[in-house]
């Protein structure tokens, strides 16, 4: 009764910030443990089926969840124990669009060497299709062999965080190059649409340009929350690693390291008590056959009461968390069941509400249109 | 035999109708699941996505006349396959601004997720006007268009092909899931790639390959590599000499003449009486060809401005004032020598007392299938029994309602006189289509040239 009371306090100082605590679910495979495949609810040969990303999917939404964000990398994994192949992450969050109605839809794309202009048009076709509940989390490797699947030169390590940079920024520009009220169909003059309220990007990197204008009428949310691990290219959530202590002092340090105004959200392993068996005991079980290495990454194993207790200290020091569930159906299923309601009845979490869009799910706040306020 | 039908949600043209009060969102998708849903109860067999690069341009500012704005195809039909069963899914994706093993994976994983009835539709789209949009900018000489096209398809065809299915665990116990493919190399001239496909492949094996081509060499890069072909020749005895030709061409490819379908575009105008026919076309012309998109359609080949002319009076008295067309840039037309063309149009026009209006009606307009639902079928019979075309893609003028008459009076007409399905025959797009395996999967390496079977459907049919 004393912890949720102070809850309670600590709920009121929440309700006067702006930014609800995020709880993201990644969908990976069988999960982020190598060799979760093994204890999978799906054949191996199912892993890649259109039936296993709609029921994680559908189980993230009903558990409540923010967003599930869909991992993804131009190069299949190799020499390891699980699936060696993913299906396309744009792909599987619009093929979910029409099977959910308020979880967001964030997949993983790579900006290094894809076209920034299928970029824009891909995702804001993903927001269209969700109603607004479309985010993105842009990745940049550089490594050598992912040029050489494009066909193109590999890029210095030194000039990534530049590149990625660019290709924010031409996204953003596309995605702003409809004005929302740029459709008129006006029968006395017969314009579609009025050329005034369309705009060309004219986007000058150091190593692209783009024209413009996007081929897509402006989304419902226009500007789509962008996400990334890599810090200062414009993103407006940064994901961030640490390791998990008493007094959460690295996750302290990790969020003073960005900008007050930038969410942060956590990544966080998780391997929850199931089904008799501890967490420590599935993980030992997998762990006979891959061993799931640490990685200076938060890593949560134990029951689910303990997990809540972390998540809600969590809410004092950042904008979320993007959990990883050792086994995805099993974990995520805990998570639902013992996790999620605890924090909603300390007041901490409140779960998507049909028919919001993502920006307003994460409390961001309306954006403005950059060429609109130049035109006006 | 049985016609089939696909529909082509066309998102950039002005035979789409926006003005009337039934005209939905072009971008909704709403507007998508109407039309596909529509689609699938009519037993439609694929549903067509176009591709937009760059929106089109217009005497040098944004074309504003027509509909315009299109998601990302293979995006957007990912959803599709979320609601839908049995419709194929084509995507029309460019072989010169998409990179290869990109397009192949994202398309492998469309299949995928479809359950296998994922298309793609071939396009060369090369100009360096397009490429402004891109990393690569114009970096492809025109003339090998169709070279670096086939150069793509075959890296496709490496990444579909990659992971054998034996590799994958069958149970949980195995030693490991599956071992990641090895990668192939492959350069097209322009650019060199490294790299392997990873998944597995759907229940038809490979994604369906379209394509449009109409030149010669169009029609022969179809006959090589493609397993439908579009085409504009709808009439009958056009579509007859089309589907000759190609058939030939196929044979000549070393291919079954019947490996190669044949879908010419069509528009149908359905009223309920014949008495009424003559109406409904003329109202759907005039509300495709406004008077502000007549006066368009001749600017681009007068080459300026016509602003003030009045569309419902004579062509211009002056000449153009270009050489060449100066296209609606995107549209597609051809460059013509615009003199010339000028003085054919104001020949036509005087021959059949046309206004500037009606003669962009007249030759811009598709000449479509208009009449009772079961005249228009009388009218199909043919096309069935001598097999000049395998189906039929239908641009509806109407946005998302336009397929509505089409399936509720035209489909129910045909079935009664046999000449379309009442269920679809497979699982498939591949099998729905009745096409073979994938040229590369016919039992053994490379392209199979079956000579003895296979026999020849042209003609010989009714």
């Amino acid at each position: 009764m004393g912890e949720r009371t102070a809850l309670g306090v600590l709920f009121r100082v929440l309700e006067m910030s702006t930014s609800p605590f995020a709880v993201i679910v990644d969908i990976d495979g069988a999960g982020s443990h190598p060799a979760a495949w093994r204890h999978a609810d799906a054949e191996p040969g199912e892993l890649l089926s259109a039936a296993w990303v709609s029921a994680n999917v559908s189980a993230a939404e009903r558990a409540g969840v923010t967003a599930v964000t869909f991992s993804d990398h131009p190069l299949p994994p190799r020499d390891v124990d699980g699936p060696t192949a993913r299906l396309d992450a744009v792909l599987q969050a619009s093929f979910t669009a029409p099977l959910t109605s308020a979880l967001g839809l964030i997949p993983v794309v790579h900006g290094l060497y894809t076209e920034p202009f299928h970029l824009a048009t891909q995702t804001a076709t993903v927001d269209t299709a969700s109603l607004g509940r479309a985010g993105v989390l842009i990745e940049g490797d550089e490594d050598p062999r992912i040029a050489a699947r494009h066909g193109r030169e590999p890029l210095p390590a030194r000039l990534v965080a530049e590149e990625l940079t660019d290709v924010v920024e031409a996204i953003r520009r596309l995605w702003d190059t409809w004005e929302g009220d740029a459709v008129i169909r006006d029968v006395s003059t017969g314009r579609f649409f009025d050329p005034a309220k369309v705009h060309y990007a004219d986007f000058e990197g150091h190593r692209f340009s783009v024209r413009g204008p996007a081929i897509l009428p402006r989304s419902p949310q226009g500007q789509l929350p962008v996400f990334s691990a890599h810090s200062g290219i414009g993103a407006d959530v940064v994901l961030v690693d640490a390791p998990l202590d008493a007094s959460l002092g690295a996750v302290r340090e990790a969020r003073a390291a960005h900008p007050a105004d930038t969410r942060v959200i956590l990544e966080l392993e998780t391997a929850l008590d199931r089904a008799g068996q501890t967490g420590a005991e599935r993980v030992a079980a997998l762990d006979e056959h891959a061993v799931w290495a640490g990685s200076g990454r938060a890593r949560y194993v134990g029951n689910a009461e303990g997990l809540a207790r972390i998540l809600v200290s969590l809410t004092d020091v950042v904008d979320g968390v993007r959990i990883r569930p050792a086994v995805l159906g099993h974990d995520l299923d805990e998570l639902a069941r013992a996790v999620l309601p605890r924090l909603r009845d300390v007041g901490v979490f409140r779960s998507p509400l049909v028919g919001s869009t993502l920006r307003e799910s994460l409390g961001l706040g309306a954006t403005v249109n950059r060429f609109a306020e130049v035109s006006r | 035999m049985s016609i089939q039908l696909g529909v082509f949600f066309q998102g950039v043209n002005f035979s789409t109708v926006w003005s009337h009060p039934d005209s939905g969102s072009q971008t909704e998708f709403e507007s998508f699941r109407r039309l596909i849903e529509t689609a699938e109860r009519g037993l439609f067999t694929a549903f067509f996505l176009g591709e937009g690069l760059r929106l089109r341009e217009h005497l040098g500012a944004l074309h504003a006349l027509d509909v315009a704005g299109r998601p990302d195809a293979f995006t957007q039909l990912a959803a599709l396959a979320a609601i839908t069963r049995d419709i194929g899914l084509v995507a029309t994706q460019n072989t010169t601004y998409n990179d290869p093993v990109d397009l192949a994976h994202r398309l492998q994983s469309l299949d995928l997720l479809s359950g296998g009835r994922a298309a793609w539709n071939v396009v060369t789209t090369d100009n360096a006007w397009t490429g402004e949009n891109f990393r690569r900018g114009g970096y492809l000489d025109h003339s090998d268009r169709y070279s670096h096209a086939a150069d793509v398809i075959a890296i496709a065809r490496r990444v579909w092909d990659s992971r054998d299915p034996a590799g994958i665990a069958v149970d949980r116990q195995a030693p490991q899931w599956g071992a990641a493919p090895a990668p192939f190399q492959y350069d097209t001239g322009y650019y060199s790639v490294d790299a392997s496909g990873s998944l597995p492949r759907s229940p038809q094996e490979h994604p369906v390959l379209f394509q449009a081509g109409d030149s010669g060499e169009g029609r022969d890069f179809a006959a090589r590599h493609a397993e439908v072909i579009f085409s504009a020749h709808n009439t009958f005895e056009a579509a007859r000499d089309f589907a000759h030709d190609i058939r030939a061409r196929t044979v000549a490819a070393g291919r079954p003449a019947d490996d190669l379908k044949i879908f010419p575009g069509q528009e149908f105008i359905i009223a309920d009486t014949l008495a009424e026919v003559d109406d409904k076309v003329r109202w759907v012309r005039e509300n495709q060809v406004t008077p502000a998109t007549a006066l368009a359609f001749v600017e681009q080949l007068w080459g300026t401005s016509l602003d003030g002319h009045d569309p419902d009076g004579d062509l211009p008295s002056f000449d153009p004032v270009q050489a060449e067309t100066g296209e609606t840039r995107g549209a597609g037309f051809r460059a013509a020598k615009a003199l010339e063309t000028a003085t054919a149009w104001r020949a036509l026009a005087e021959t059949k007392k046309l206004s500037l209006r009606e003669l962009v009606i007249e030759i811009g307009t598709r000449r479509g299938f208009a009449g009772t639902a079961d005249s228009i079928a009388d009218e199909l019979i043919p096309f069935s029994e001598q097999h000049v075309v395998d189906g039929f893609n239908v641009s509806p003028w109407l946005v998302p309602t336009g397929l509505d008459d089409i399936v509720n009076k035209l489909v129910p007409a045909m079935q009664e006189r046999g000449i379309y399905w009442t269920e679809y025959p497979g699982e498939t797009l591949r099998e729905n289509l009745g096409l073979r395996a994938p040229l590369t999967r016919r039992g053994g390496a490379g392209v199979q040239t079956p000579t003895a079977a296979a026999p020849e459907p042209a003609d010989a049919h009714g």
